[in-house]
């Protein structure tokens, strides 16, 4: 008789559907998914964009000069063309979602969608005059 | 991510999220657009640097960079789980994305504070 074979734990292999990677391809709705989500790496991108801007300010009017000589290359015009498109379905999506995220009641009635999502689209109008005017006025 | 931080993040992606959407596309359309292509006349380096001196101006840009950071954040943070299906990188990705928000932030805190 051999030595018995050492207890080993079992575990039982499920089954499971393997997804591909690109499983967002497949459809066009999930497709729109993932780019609405992917709009958030434009927004970073124009943060940090930002946020060197403010820097190169800071550094002098050369420095600036720079900057917006820069910022004038074809590269970062491409990229501001796809950034806007990306920023702008950003802005439309979020608009369009907070009717559905923040449920707003006056006198225990709810204000019908179109009203949250339209005061939205108000206010971006408005803060977006608002930078304007403070920009072009000088 | 410890769970009681859950409802700060999630509220810090909201709030990102709104000032994104509301300032970010006139910001770039002036700033990556409209000046550099001279379709509109640039506001001059003096007129900026007066406008950065107003500490009005430092806190509205400090909300329009940090928010917004950590609006990606947590977005991007749940794209690559469910995208890229890196499940079980749970940590690191974490850790990546809410630290490059951090440290982000605080170079925008430093920068802004260093204007005055």
């Amino acid at each position: 008789m051999s030595a018995p074979s050492p207890y080993t734990l079992h575990h039982p292999k499920w089954y499971r559907h393997r997804v591909s990677v690109f499983w967002w391809l497949q459809k066009r709705s999930y497709t729109l998914f993932v780019l609405r989500e992917l709009t958030s790496v434009f927004v970073a991108l124009f943060a940090a964009l930002t946020l060197w801007q403010i820097r190169s300010v800071a550094a002098g009017e050369e420095a600036y000069a720079r900057f917006v000589a820069r910022l004038g290359t074809p590269a970062f015009t491409v990229f501001h063309v796809v950034a806007l498109a990306f920023l702008l379905f950003h802005s439309i999506t979020w608009f369009n979602l907070a009717p559905k995220a923040m449920v707003v009641r006056v006198r225990g009635k709810r204000v019908p969608d179109v009203v949250v999502a339209g005061s939205n689209y108000v206010a971006w109008l408005v803060l977006s005059a608002a930078v304007a005017f403070i920009l072009l006025g000088r | 991510m410890a769970r009681p931080v859950t409802p700060l993040l999630w509220l810090l992606f909201s709030a990102g999220g709104t000032v994104a959407a509301l300032l970010f596309p006139v910001h770039a359309l002036l700033f990556g657009l409209a000046f550099p292509l001279g379709w509109l006349e640039p506001p001059a380096h003096e007129a900026l640097v007066g406008l950065l001196r107003q500490p009005l101006t430092r806190l509205y840009l400090l909300v329009f960079i940090c928010l917004p950071l950590f609006h990606w954040a947590h977005r991007f943070r749940y794209t690559l789980y469910d995208g890229l299906q890196l499940k079980h990188l749970f940590g690191l990705v974490a850790a990546l994305c809410y630290g490059t928000a951090l440290v982000l932030s605080a170079v925008a805190a430093y920068v802004l504070w260093g204007l005055s």
